[in-house]
């Protein structure tokens, strides 16, 4: 035992049992089907008669709240399991559901200020569901700032798996709150857009063959494969972790 | 054998209130907080006698806000420091009713404050906060963020940042309170028919009982030891 501990970092190895086969699977769907929305939304779906190319922002931007949707749904599912069955393994799930959620909603932020830019003349407004999506962002980046400052491992999971489950608040709100607050200028594709929405476009057949694929890869397998990534990342992490205290012990 | 639930939930209350009126700690605290956020405000936005409705609607929900958050992390510390959380811990008594000892607590102080802002801000700004709906409102929507404020100043009270984090995670999650309760405020201020504003307002209940539920649901995790 006492020559491994010497023995230089180079030479430690993290031995994490092989991708699983499904895995494997997933990510190759996972790639092609997300080159193939890329194929159906710059190429096959036609050009918008009033906005132009920029409308084709949107079969990205939609999908990707629905997948940081699904994110921060594993994570509330994560919490209740873990709450339920004390298994850290459902706490890593949280976690990772968090912070691939949060970078999904990044993405959603980003394109749309780049879509609001030519739009709405402006990258930023001060619009109900606008607020209410950046407030999202800041809820799960305050998880990830609350975790970090529990040290005790057994109290961390138990209170962010509480909080997983109440910030998911923040994500039906902002799903809802164009129905709540009327005056709202952002568009809604599924039923009748608010009236003082602005930069709507019809849902037509073109429409829909790019955003009905893409919306179904992102509520899915985007981001189930991300967190089953992170999720195994996260266990050659802790096995670090403990290797590091083995090796301080001795 | 338990301490019945009810009798714990009074003897949580009336330490609390005892401790309360004889220290005079929470309510002085966040009432002079509450006071000068208001003075700030007016400095700030330029309010008088002529401010609208919407501007003294957020000015009143969002001090409200602030000054609860300085009184849940005080009232929660108080627990901490002096050894209460741990000895209520041993005791045979239900977690649920230490919660809902702490929320009345929580919720008596900050609505004796809200109380106090109403008529100041009726005397600065020159609109009839004593209605006996914008009372209601309050009434309802602090109870709301007690609710969720009690439970995550527990979790926060028992981290290492202690009094920073409050903030950081309860203002996101109280957000639904502030949205729904500043907007039936503003609706009844302004003179505005009631179906306006009833709206609001009922959502606001809503929203509370269910935080309400979840809370009582989840707070046994976060008080083990």
């Amino acid at each position: 035992m006492a020559d491994k501990a010497k023995s230089l970092p180079g030479e430690l190895r993290i031995e994490g049992p092989p991708q699983p086969r499904a895995l494997r699977l997933l990510t190759v769907v996972t790639v092609l089907g997300f080159a193939a929305t890329l194929v159906l939304g710059l190429g096959l779906a036609g050009v918008d008669i009033q906005q132009g190319e920029i409308q084709r922002i949107f079969y990205i931007h939609m999908p990707s709240f629905f997948g940081a949707f699904t994110a921060f749904g594993l994570t509330v599912a994560g919490g209740l399991l873990y709450l339920a069955r004390k298994s850290e393994k459902w706490d890593r799930i949280a976690l990772a559901g968090v912070e691939v959620g949060l970078a999904f909603s990044l993405i959603n932020l980003l394109t749309g200020a780049i879509w609001a830019r030519p739009i709405w003349n402006t990258w930023w407004t001060w619009d109900p569901r606008l607020t209410s999506a950046a407030i999202m962002c800041l809820t799960y980046a305050a998880y990830l700032m609350l975790r970090a400052g529990i040290e005790d491992a057994g109290r961390r999971r138990a209170f962010m798996s509480v909080y997983g489950i109440l910030a998911f608040v923040t994500v039906l709100i902002t799903l809802f709150i164009i129905r709540i607050v009327p005056e709202t200028i952002h568009p809604m594709i599924v039923g009748a857009s608010p009236q003082k929405a602005q930069g709507s476009f019809e849902a037509t057949s073109g429409v829909v063959i790019a955003l009905i694929p893409s919306l179904l890869l992102w509520l899915t397998l985007m981001p189930i494969t991300i967190i089953w990534h992170r999720v195994r990342l996260e266990e050659r992490m802790e096995a670090l972790h403990r290797l590091k205290m083995q090796a301080l012990s001795e | 054998m338990k301490t019945p639930f009810v009798k714990c939930v009074a003897a949580i209350l009336s330490k609390d209130l005892r401790a309360e009126i004889r220290a005079r700690e929470l309510v002085s605290v966040m009432a002079l907080f509450s006071l000068l956020s208001v003075l700030v405000f007016s400095f700030a936005l330029e309010l008088d006698r002529g401010a609208r409705e919407e501007a003294v609607s957020g000015v009143l929900w969002v001090t409200l806000i602030f000054a609860s958050l300085l009184g849940f992390n005080r009232s929660m510390a108080q627990e901490r420091e002096q050894g209460n959380l741990d000895s209520m811990l041993l005791a045979p008594v239900s977690r649920a009713a230490i919660y809902v000892g702490k929320l009345l607590g929580n919720f008596i102080f900050t609505l004796i404050v809200g109380l106090v802002m109403l008529p100041l801000m009726t005397v600065l700004y020159g609109l009839d906060l004593l209605d006996g709906w914008v009372i209601l409102t309050m009434v309802v929507g602090i109870f709301g963020f007690a609710s969720i404020g009690t439970l995550l100043a527990t979790m926060t009270v028992q981290t290492r940042a202690r009094e920073a984090l409050l903030p950081i995670a309860m203002l996101p999650i109280v957000l639904p309170f502030l949205l729904t309760a500043a907007r039936a405020t503003k609706g009844i201020l302004s003179g505005a028919p009631a179906a306006e504003w009833q709206g609001p307002l009922g959502m606001l209940g809503a929203i509370c009982v269910i935080y309400l539920a979840l809370c009582l649901l989840l707070y046994e995790y976060v008080l083990e030891e």
